[in-house]
């Protein structure tokens, strides 16, 4: 079982992609590291992203990872944020034909995995095709 | 005539913000006739079914997100976020701790999960609008939403569906619509229940109808009409708890109310039977259509049993929110077939250990 | 500083070694060094490896190389930096004997890949990516090669069997190497088949889990001579790392830490890519072999699956690549590799290469890889005259 704490530190990050905003360059950072990787000053200052972005690439995961055995077949991204930082992340709510490099994405709330019958649910950020407003 | 049984807050409290989730899987009822009849339908076209990533937790945190998107408050202000439910992913350890904490609201609010059958996200409702109606706050998130387990081969298999609905309650000068006035109507009345530690509910067949459903639907809309001095042509809608297409048009039309009443809010025949979303979701599309100056009732019914009525007045601020989120037919729109096989995956009726 | 000198190698078959330990494959490595180098003492110890807590439970493994040896008392240490732990070893050695800090160096790396399931090896493997940011979002090591590839196929509009020539050399190559762990042919028409593991990344353009040890022995070079009679010179060592995340890299495909560390190295060894006779890269899949190519300046950016399309790879190619089989058919026993690419440049420079002797090989590169990039070690080596 994986750790609890661990799990709970990231929680403001996976429910709500909490970054950082750089106070010198404005670069905003995800995840939370302190230091700017663009102008590697200090930078502390809590930003909440958007969750908009667009698919840099993706894989379709049909023999999973040890944890992940349920949810095949899954895809996998690199999505790169409309304020700049990119994640990996799954896609959700779209067959895996579908997925197209540079379509856009926002951000979603799923279940990644459980810890068996007895653990914690692990809740985080999934991407998924722009969802249709009338 | 005197108010007896109807409720109203020391101040009055509507709806300011308003949201529903629903997933987009779809299972015909041909495909489950097929499976366990080998021909046929069922009662309602197809029902949504919850994804591999979905559950109780995450159909609330999108339902929340698209109220508050509405209200257009900062999450910090509510003071209470209570979801109801009978498909809760933890026993213990509420799913509205984990909702607030993803919508942002944490630390200084009231958070505990409800059940009461398909009444539980209505019960939410009338406790939230008691806490602000109190002025022990501004705001109270009120959420239905459920991932209901059919016991294969059931009858009640063809309707239990995933959906969820938020509304946050808040001062009437602040909503888009105004509560004039709600009852609650309870019984012990053993219709359809669940005992701790069983994966399917069992229910009493026939039994679920008129001692059930519609003696309360009846009895709590009987009483508010007549508290409220209201007749169903006062009304432009009513929605009715929906756990098929059937009950609530032949409750709608005992009561007086005629199709197009009830038609906005009557989405069971797409989406199944949502249970503690079932009723609410009903409001939710009833209010992505109405109009300033709208009076809706809506009647929720849980087994066990119990109703809870409502009287709403849609206001003018409707017009300016009601695009903020999706509408609840953006989410019916958005489907996708699947078979009996990879929804008893996806419902976890598959023994893997 | 004073420079240093590879005096003796040794390596062991990579293989399954369902018989034999982690402890004694990294014996019977270090003893073959010993004993090509003519050596029976060393001044320190440096044991490259990746898994070994996480797989045989044990860490440490510095101390128990040195008790083995019957050497106890020397100065030992294990080295990691994931699948390039094997040069961060010698990076270490090297250091060692450059500052006068110790005169002889046994470096090994040494990997036991299959006394753990097949998951949970893969598992193990993935602690050389982003624990929080990739790894717990669903990602193996397959699936972050195959979003480099899906990328670098889009961008450059490369199809997957123009791959193809990557492995087939790669193994015409390890039928030539006793040591290497596959001796299969692989035509066009066995890579086309091939399935896939994690789209587009195929079963054959992967690299296998295995097991092996390989060491070499570090000494002056003022004195090499004395002690060999062909000692190779490490004329450019270097180190560079990445962000560990692919997500993190400003340009994923760039492999930054490659282009660093060869320029380091280039520099070092006053060099350019023209003047390497070959080189033999971390073919761990079949992107990082293009994308090596690229950052090293053998070829512009998305035109590394051109030289091996144009058959420039092969040992009569203008770039010899995977001279031995390379990681995809020699294998990858991951901590290990490192030392395997040394030990196989060692042979070409000194000619017994045999069959895939590059003709009149007189400075060669190698380059291995951590991750997915975020550490990357070049040593230039040249023959001593």
């Amino acid at each position: 079982m994986s750790n609890i704490a661990h799990d709970w530190r990231l929680k403001g990050q996976r429910y709500r992609l909490e970054g950082e905003e750089c106070p010198h360059c404005g670069s905003k950072i995800f995840p939370p590291r302190d230091i700017c990787p663009e102008c590697k000053q200090p930078a502390k200052e809590p930003y909440r992203l958007s969750g908009r972005g667009e698919v840099y690439t993706f894989s379709t995961v049909r023999g999973a990872p040890e944890g992940f055995e349920a949810y095949t077949p899954y895809t996998v991204a690199l999505i790169k944020l409309e304020e700049g930082p990119m994640v990996t992340a799954q896609l959700t709510d779209i067959e895996p034909e579908n997925v197209e490099i540079g379509m856009p994405v926002e951000m979603v709330t799923r279940k990644i995995r459980t810890q068996g019958n007895e653990g914690t649910i692990i809740y985080g950020y999934k991407f998924r095709p722009i969802m249709q407003q009338s | 005539m005197e108010d007896q049984h109807m409720m109203k807050p020391q101040r009055p409290v509507g709806i300011i913000g308003y949201g529903s989730y629903v997933p987009r899987y779809r299972l015909p009822g041909t495909e489950i006739a097929r499976v366990w009849k080998g021909q046929g339908k069922g009662p309602v076209k197809e029902k949504a079914v919850a994804g591999l990533d979905e559950d109780t937790v995450t159909i609330a945190i999108e339902a929340a997100r698209n109220a508050l998107q509405r209200a257009g408050i900062n999450p910090e202000t509510l003071r209470a976020i209570w979801a109801g439910s009978e498909s809760h992913p933890y026993a213990v350890k509420p799913t509205s701790t984990i909702v607030a904490e993803a919508i942002g609201a944490t630390p200084y609010h009231l958070a505990a999960d409800l059940e009461f059958a398909c009444k539980a996200g209505t019960e939410a409702l009338q406790a939230a609008m008691g806490l602000v109606g109190s002025n022990m706050g501004d705001y109270a998130m009120a959420i239905g939403a459920d991932t209901a387990q059919g016991r294969p081969g059931d009858e009640l298999e063809y309707t239990a569906a995933s959906g969820g609905t938020a509304f946050i309650v808040g001062p009437a000068e602040e909503a888009l619509a105004v509560c004039t006035g709600s009852l609650s109507y309870v019984t012990d009345t053993p219709d359809f229940w669940r005992r701790a530690h069983q994966h399917y509910p069992s229910h009493g067949g026939r039994f679920t109808g008129e001692p059930g459903y519609f003696h309360h639907v009846e009895s709590a809309t009987r009483t508010i009409l007549e508290e409220t001095a209201l007749k169903p042509e006062d009304f432009t809608y009513a929605v009715f708890h929906q756990p098929n297409a059937k009950f609530p048009k032949r409750v709608g039309k005992r009561m007086g109310f005629s199709t197009e009443q009830i038609e906005p809010g009557l989405l069971s025949t797409d989406i199944g039977n949502t249970y503690a979303g079932a009723a609410i979701t009903g409001l939710s599309a009833t209010l992505d259509i109405a109009k300033p100056g709208d009076r809706i009732l809506m009647v929720s019914f849980g087994s066990g049993a119990g109703s809870d009525a409502f009287v709403w007045e849609v206001t003018e601020a409707i017009e300016a929110r009601r695009g903020k989120a999706p509408l609840v037919r953006d989410y019916i729109q958005r489907r996708v077939e699947i078979d009996y096989a990879l929804y008893v995956r996806y419902r976890n009726k598959l023994l893997v250990q | 500083m004073r420079d240093v000198a590879i005096i003796g190698i040794g390596q062991t078959p990579v293989g399954e070694h369902w018989t034999t330990s982690i402890r004694h494959l990294a014996l019977e490595a270090a003893l073959n060094a010993l004993h090509d180098a003519n050596v029976e003492h060393v001044d320190a110890i440096y044991v490259g490896n990746m898994l070994s807590g996480e797989i045989t439970g044990q860490e440490h493994l510095g101390a128990m190389l040195a008790d083995f040896l019957g050497m106890s008392g020397v100065e030992a240490m294990k080295v990691e930096a994931a699948c390039a732990s094997g040069s961060a070893a010698l990076r270490v050695g090297t250091m060692a004997v450059a500052s006068g800090m110790s005169d002889l160096v046994l470096v090994t790396g040494v990997e036991k890949m299959t006394d753990t399931s097949g998951r949970t090896t893969t598992a193990a493997l993935a602690s050389a990516a982003d624990a929080e940011y990739e790894v717990s979002q669903g990602v193996s090591f397959v699936a972050l090669n195959a979003l480099l590839m899906q990328r670098y196929m889009y961008e450059y509009k490369w199809k997957h069997q123009d791959f193809a020539n990557f492995v087939i050399n790669a193994h015409a190559n390890a039928k030539n190497n006793p040591n290497a762990m596959f001796h299969m042919t692989v035509t066009p028409e066995s890579f086309a088949r091939a399935p896939m593991i994690g789209d587009p990344v195929s079963l054959l353009d992967a690299s296998p889990v295995c097991d092996g040890a390989a060491a070499v022995i570090l000494a002056p070079a003022e004195y090499a001579r004395t002690l060999s009679a062909a000692p190779v010179l490490i004329k450019g060592s270097a180190v560079a790392t990445d962000p560990v995340a692919v997500h993190d890299r400003k340009d994923p495909l760039a492999l930054e830490a490659s282009r660093i560390s060869a320029q380091r190295a280039y520099q070092m060894a006053s060099v350019k890519p023209s003047d390497l006779d070959f080189f033999e890269l971390h073919d761990a899949f079949t992107i990082m072999a293009t994308l090596s190519l690229e950052a090293t300046g053998f070829a512009e950016r998305g035109q590394g699956v051109r030289l091996a399309l144009e058959g420039e790879i092969t040992p009569k190619g203008r770039i010899p690549i995977t001279t031995m089989g390379g990681l995809k058919a020699r294998g990858h026993p991951v901590g290990a590799t490192g030392v395997y690419q040394v030990v196989e440049a060692v042979l070409q420079l000194r000619g017994l290469a045999g069959a895939n002797q590059v003709a009149n090989a007189h400075l060669g590169m190698t380059q291995n890889i951590g991750g997915s990039g975020a550490t990357i070690i070049t040593n230039i080596l040249e023959t001593m005259e």
